[in-house]
């Protein structure tokens, strides 16, 4: 592909414009003074206020992140496992059985996987709570990061695990260090997927919460059922400033990665060290 | 001049196909052609060579319509395309990688731009018959290209290329991905065809053997600047420069400086050594600094002491064994190594010399080309 | 034994909380509602022993499904979401191929960054982006407020809590689902094969029509599924966007469950709604199987 028509430069400016007015929006208007969307009467914090203020937001923030880091990191163990179960065990009796519980769950609309989960933890006269969520949210968010991983795995060249056990380290030492390390990013982006998923997840929670247990996206739902809440304009912009900053963050530190690394190559090929 | 041989070049009532007139092309700050003047004629099979990054490619996507002069013009039967856009020119590519379409069948991919100029369906069966027939493709018309061999998608490529009768075909580097044997055969293939067909070729190519079998005339090219333009067998005992005879086959460089008297000039070339001799049409001033081009098999490597016009003595350093011919590295005292071919006419068990051994080198006075640069 | 360990940790883990939920759904789509704890009937009595299974198992019954055909409230949904699903992913194709091939003819450096920028809403909460059109498309919002400034209407137009709602809801969520495979497509995509078009005659939109697009064409199909599938099921967008004129199956399941507290119903729209998926599902994965093969 090459050229850069001006067909080009209006259908890029009008999707990204479509992707990130509304959010703009959003921001712009959770700084509004006035409870009303469309009439702006100045710029106020008052409604970050009235939400630190509002307990239950905070209660549902703190249930939302401990769903998140438990089940998130749940999720990124038993997704390793299950990736290392795909690419490297071939073939195992029920090995269709297995991909296919892996695969289906990313298909899976919420509101069944919810309804089914709801069902089991009746089932069993399981005291719906964070517990349930947790494992209705590491059961999902594993096949994720499972996929994540394995297509890392698939190209990894297994000779250095073979060199690491010719050296004398144990299969599980030579796990640790080599093939973990050489994955890690792939495990890392798995736990971010898993945790954001989480934090999202609305439909799932829902089915599985308890009385005692509701996450933010619950609240922010029957919040903004009944119409827009400046109260929730000012928490989207809290949680898309964590998002964009985190991005930042993220580019900036593997922007100067690959520019370190490049340097490094140019060094050694110069033969400076 | 009898028209037995085909020479349009020489024959100054003869109308070039194609035109440069002062063409120069720059992307930016770079020059990639820089005020060409170059005329190919109807049914010419030329030759672009040159390393990579000398234009060559330039040069022939201006003839194709993908890239426009900056200045100059450039004439197709005397007229200028610089407004003709790709699609409307009668000059079809053959690209490098050949870009076959993947979700098309061969024959398809042969029928494509007949198709585009709204023909007959039998007049496109016809002739994509005809081009399939050409080009030997008939078991696999149906096939799609990733289930073809490297060979058959070139020859896809050229059927494709071919299908619209264009007045000028453009090959860009078109055996590059083949290997050596199935290479120097399709070069003889190639040649068939464009006598067959009567088109014009302008192949690009850095390889100057492919370059030197299939054309009629090559242009040796050097940072966007035509050095030579011939026949192939002139380029090769006449080259212009050093550059040129460098970069068409093995050659032995001796830089020296000149004293010439009528059509012989003698290089000093080594201190404590006798002047070397050849033979030149130019006028040199004295000791003006000039370079003694000698291909290794024009020198005769012996044992003993011969008589000739040229005679060195070295010792072997190295030996080069190519089956049909050995290729020899021989230092002189004066610290230059000159190669010498000779071909193996008897079993490697005689083979008259060893490492190390003393020999004579030996060329005559007409053997060298004598450069000015 | 470690490696027993490894195998068994992960598919345990997925029998019990994924597949064993599913037989207990379709089990419970099989029985009858009941004014009880848990609210439905028969329950598997394995103290009887086998007689208590055998009881057990005749007693359930497709009634569930017989009353799925006779009330149309439930296939109207089916039918409605397909309807919805289908529309919003050809708008989503239409959108979302521009920009992909606008990525796709973006300089090389460009390109990074192009890609974060379409991923980047990605990662913000789902339940955020479908929220911030809400103050947009209201009556008083500021779509309406904006067209009535510029005069091109003179009435408040109602969009939200009508379709368009949701087909924008969806555009919107579910647009990086559709321009990254397209965009992997186009960037690998030859230029020479466009020259090469170009050189044989055509035009550049002929040279888009008949290589351009046939070319991308895995890409457009596995673009369209990513969006077509979930919607269907889609929950959070009709039920924000679509007012209560808006029928998805997805919000008919949640209500059932939730409001009519009628489980084996639920259970029998989520086994068929299962049912309806597949058929996609699994061309979705012919689709993924073709293109690692072609790739290879």
């Amino acid at each position: 592909m090459r050229r850069m028509s001006g067909f080009n430069i209006v259908s890029l400016t009008f999707g990204l414009a479509f992707l990130y007015l509304p959010m703009l929006i959003l921001v712009i208007y959770s700084f509004n003074a006035s409870k009303l969307v469309t009439v702006w009467a100045g710029f106020s914090t008052r409604w970050y206020g009235e939400l630190l203020r509002n307990e239950a937001f905070l209660d549902a923030a703190l249930v939302t992140l401990k769903v998140g880091v438990i089940s998130s990191t749940l999720a990124t163990v038993l997704g390793t496992m299950a990736a290392f179960l795909l690419v490297r065990l071939g073939r195992f009796s029920g090995r269709t059985l297995f991909s296919g519980m892996i695969y289906a769950p990313l298909v899976m609309p919420d509101v069944i996987t919810g309804l089914a989960l709801l069902l089991l933890f009746i089932g069993i006269d399981m005291d719906r709570g964070v517990t349930t969520i947790v494992l209705a949210h590491t059961t999902f968010a594993m096949c994720y990061v499972s996929v994540v991983v394995s297509s890392r795995l698939s190209s990894f060249d297994t000779s250095l695990e073979e060199a690491a056990l010719d050296l004398g380290c144990t299969p599980w030492s030579a796990f640790r260090l080599v093939t973990l390390p050489i994955i890690a990013p792939a495990v890392i982006s798995g736990w971010l997927l898993a945790f954001t998923l989480s934090l999202d997840d609305l439909v799932i929670a829902s089915f599985t919460a308890g009385p005692s247990s509701t996450t933010l996206p619950m609240k922010i739902f029957s919040a903004v059922r009944l119409g827009v809440s400046p109260e929730i304009n000012a928490l989207s912009t809290l949680m898309i400033g964590v998002v964009a900053f985190g991005v930042v963050i993220f580019s900036i530190l593997s922007k100067r990665n690959t520019a370190l690394k490049l340097q490094e190559e140019r060094d050694a090929v110069d033969g400076r060290t | 001049m009898p028209q037995t041989v085909f020479a349009p070049w020489e024959n100054p009532d003869e109308k070039p196909l194609i035109q440069f007139r002062n063409v120069t092309k720059k992307f930016g700050d770079f020059t990639a052609i820089a005020n060409l003047d170059l005329d190919i004629y109807a049914q010419e099979f030329f030759a672009l060579l040159g390393p990579s990054g000398c234009g060559k490619t330039t040069l022939m996507r201006m003839l194709a319509g993908f890239e426009m002069p900056t200045s100059g013009k450039i004439l197709l039967g005397g007229e200028d395309i610089a407004a003709v856009p790709p699609n409307k020119r009668p000059v079809n590519m053959m690209f490098q990688s050949y870009a076959l379409f993947p979700h098309l069948s061969v024959w398809d991919n042969v029928a494509f731009g007949l198709k585009r100029e709204g023909r007959d369906k039998s007049e496109i069966e016809t002739r994509v018959s005809d081009m399939i027939r050409l080009t030997r493709l008939e078991k696999f018309a149906r096939r799609k290209p990733h289930q073809l061999s490297g060979g058959q998608r070139q020859r896809v490529a050229l059927a494709r290329s071919l299908a619209k009768a264009p007045k000028l075909l453009l090959l860009d580097e078109p055996l590059g991905a083949l290997d050596r044997k199935l290479r120097e055969e399709t070069q003889f293939e190639l040649m068939d065809i464009q006598e067959k067909t009567g088109t014009t070729f302008v192949i690009v190519t850095h390889d100057q053997e492919e370059a030197m079998t299939v054309a009629s005339r090559v242009a040796v090219m050097d940072e966007g600047r035509l050095v030579q333009v011939s026949t192939p067998d002139r380029i090769y005992e006449n080259p212009n420069s050093v550059y040129v005879a460098d970069f068409i086959g093995d050659v032995n460089i001796i830089e020296g400086s000149a004293n010439q008297t009528g059509d012989k000039v003698l290089v000093n070339w080594a201190e404590g050594h006798s002047p070397l001799v050849a033979t030149t049409a130019a006028v040199l001033q004295k000791d003006q600094t000039c370079y003694l081009a000698i291909r290794p098999e024009k020198i005769a490597i012996t044992a003993e002491q011969p008589d000739a016009a040229n005679v060195v003595q070295g010792e072997i350093l190295d030996i080069g064994y190519l089956g049909n011919i050995s290729t020899y590295h021989v230092k002189l005292p004066s610290g230059h190594v000159i190669k010498a071919q000779s071909a193996n006419t008897r079993r490697i068990a005689r083979r008259s010399f060893t490492w190390e051994d003393k020999v004579w080198l030996s060329w005559s006075d007409t053997a060298a080309i004598l450069l000015e640069r | 034994m470690r490696r027993l360990v490894l195998i068994l940790v992960p598919y345990l883990w997925l029998i019990a909380l994924f597949l064993i939920p599913f037989v207990i759904v379709v089990k419970i789509s099989l029985s009858d509602v009941a004014l009880a704890r848990p609210p439905y009937f028969p329950q598997l009595d394995l103290t009887a022993g086998w007689a208590g299974i055998r009881t057990f198992f005749s007693e359930l019954d497709f009634e569930n499904f017989t009353f799925l055909t006779t009330d149309d409230l439930y296939w109207k949904a089916y039918l409605s979401s397909l309807k919805i699903a289908a529309i919003s992913t050809a708008l989503t194709l239409l959108i979302g191929y521009p920009i992909a091939y606008g990525m796709a003819s973006a300089r090389p450096e460009w390109r990074a960054t192009l890609m974060m920028l379409v991923i980047l809403p990605f990662w913000t909460s789902f339940l955020i982006r479908v929220y911030s059109w809400i103050g947009i498309l209201s009556q008083g919002g500021l779509l309406n407020t904006f067209l009535l400034w510029l005069g091109v209407i003179d009435q408040p137009l109602t969009i939200l809590n009508t379709e368009i709602a949701v087909y924008i809801g969806i555009v919107y969520t579910y647009l990086p689902f559709m321009i990254l495979p397209i965009y992997a497509n186009l960037e690998k995509l030859d230029g020479a094969l466009i020259e090469a078009a170009e050189d044989l005659g055509c035009s550049r939109t002929s040279a888009f029509w008949l290589v351009t697009i046939p070319l991308s064409k895995s890409g457009i199909i596995a673009g369209c599924f990513l969006v077509f599938i979930p919607a269907i099921g889609e929950f959070v967008i009709p039920s924000l966007l679509g007012g209560s004129q808006t029928l998805m199956i997805g919000k008919v399941l949640y209500e059932e469950f939730f409001s009519n507290r009628d489980w084996p119903v639920a259970s029998a729209v989520a086994v068929v709604l299962l049912v309806i998926l597949i058929v996609p599902i699994i061309l979705f994965q012919r689709n993924e199987q073709k293109n690692r093969e072609a790739s290879q």
